[in-house]
């Protein structure tokens, strides 16, 4: 039960910001300030999943073949590859890591 | 219906977006929700980065807050559509929901105020229907895999991180955000709960944002 919580706390509130967009004053969002803060945070925050989801395991720090999976989607980034391709060679290389022995 | 350049735009930006619903409803599953539930993120919150952001983060409090944070640029995104579409009070609720990156990206990107309404709701409407339809599937997929380390589905989640944060790091102070807020984040690691150092780092990034601006 308290999965669905979080889960529809999450999804109703997100919601709730589309549609506060359009109930409030255009100004009040495009102020510089909070569009810097914005654009910085949105940064900020995919950064640090790429950090957690590569580097961490249940709040510990443990060195595996996610970081292959990192490197193949970097790589196939930097060729342009389109975004689903990306995430399949992320999971393929990170599945090839393990298959040559890595944790 | 005849094709417009932006009606065009939208269809082929649905078709696209909408098949990488698959890796978040494989991650989904994977990550331990439901079919149901991982179905209900793309129902209801139908963001693509905050559904992610969930599940990366852990999901509980941690989960919710980081996907809040990240729905943020949607509240920016409707409050400059309101101007540019100009849709009716009673429209509002269903504008909302299709308010997202790329569906805001069509319509501003059209110059004729009719055109800027037919792209917005070709890419959102489209991109609802196959998001919804490709997560289904990818859930059901991922469902009857068995353990996500065997297929590197951990590995994926990484990728599709990646894969979002790529075409946001245009110039080096967006770089430069980046590694800040990724070291920050793996320093804390060992010192603060589960979740806490994802907010820290987001907080990191806002100050960091001001700050540019002196």
């Amino acid at each position: 039960m308290t999965a669905w919580t979080w889960i529809l706390v999450a999804a109703i509130g997100c919601y709730l910001l589309k549609l506060g967009g359009y109930l409030i004053p255009l100004a009040w969002v495009e102020h510089p300030v909070v569009a810097r803060a914005t654009t910085a945070m949105t940064v900020g925050l995919l950064a640090s999943l790429v950090a957690l989801n590569t580097l961490t395991d249940g709040g510990r720090i443990v060195l595996d073949a996610r970081l292959v999976g990192l490197a193949a989607a970097g790589v196939a980034l930097w060729l342009r590859a389109p975004y689903l391709l990306v995430v399949v060679l992320g999971a393929l290389a990170t599945a090839l890591g393990r298959v040559a022995g890595l944790p | 219906m005849t094709l417009t350049p932006a009606t065009r735009m939208g269809l082929s930006i649905a078709v696209a977006v909408g098949l990488y619903g698959v890796s978040f409803g494989a991650l989904g599953v994977a990550a331990g929700l439901s079919v149901w539930q991982t179905q209900v993120f793309s129902l209801v919150m139908f963001t693509g980065g905050s559904q992610f952001a969930f599940i990366g983060a852990g999901g509980g409090p941690a989960g919710a807050v980081s996907a809040l944070l990240l729905g943020v640029r949607n509240l920016v995104y409707a409050a400059e559509l309101k101007g540019q579409l100009r849709p009716p009070p009673a429209l509002w609720p269903l504008t909302a929901q299709m308010t997202i990156d790329e569906s805001f990206a069509t319509a501003v990107a059209q110059d004729d105020p009719a055109e800027k309404r037919r792209g917005f709701w070709t890419a959102g409407t489209g991109i609802f229907v196959t998001w919804n339809l490709f997560t289904l599937v990818g859930a059901l997929v991922g469902a009857s895999l068995g353990s996500p380390r065997t297929y590197g589905l951990d590995g994926a989640a990484v990728a599709a991180f990646l894969g979002l944060l790529w075409p946001r790091l245009a110039g080096g102070d967006a770089i430069a955000t980046g590694i800040v807020c990724a070291v920050v984040t793996i320093a804390l690691v060992p010192l603060l709960p589960n979740g806490v150092p994802l907010l820290v780092a987001a907080a990191v990034a806002a100050g960091i944002g001001i700050g540019r601006g002196r």
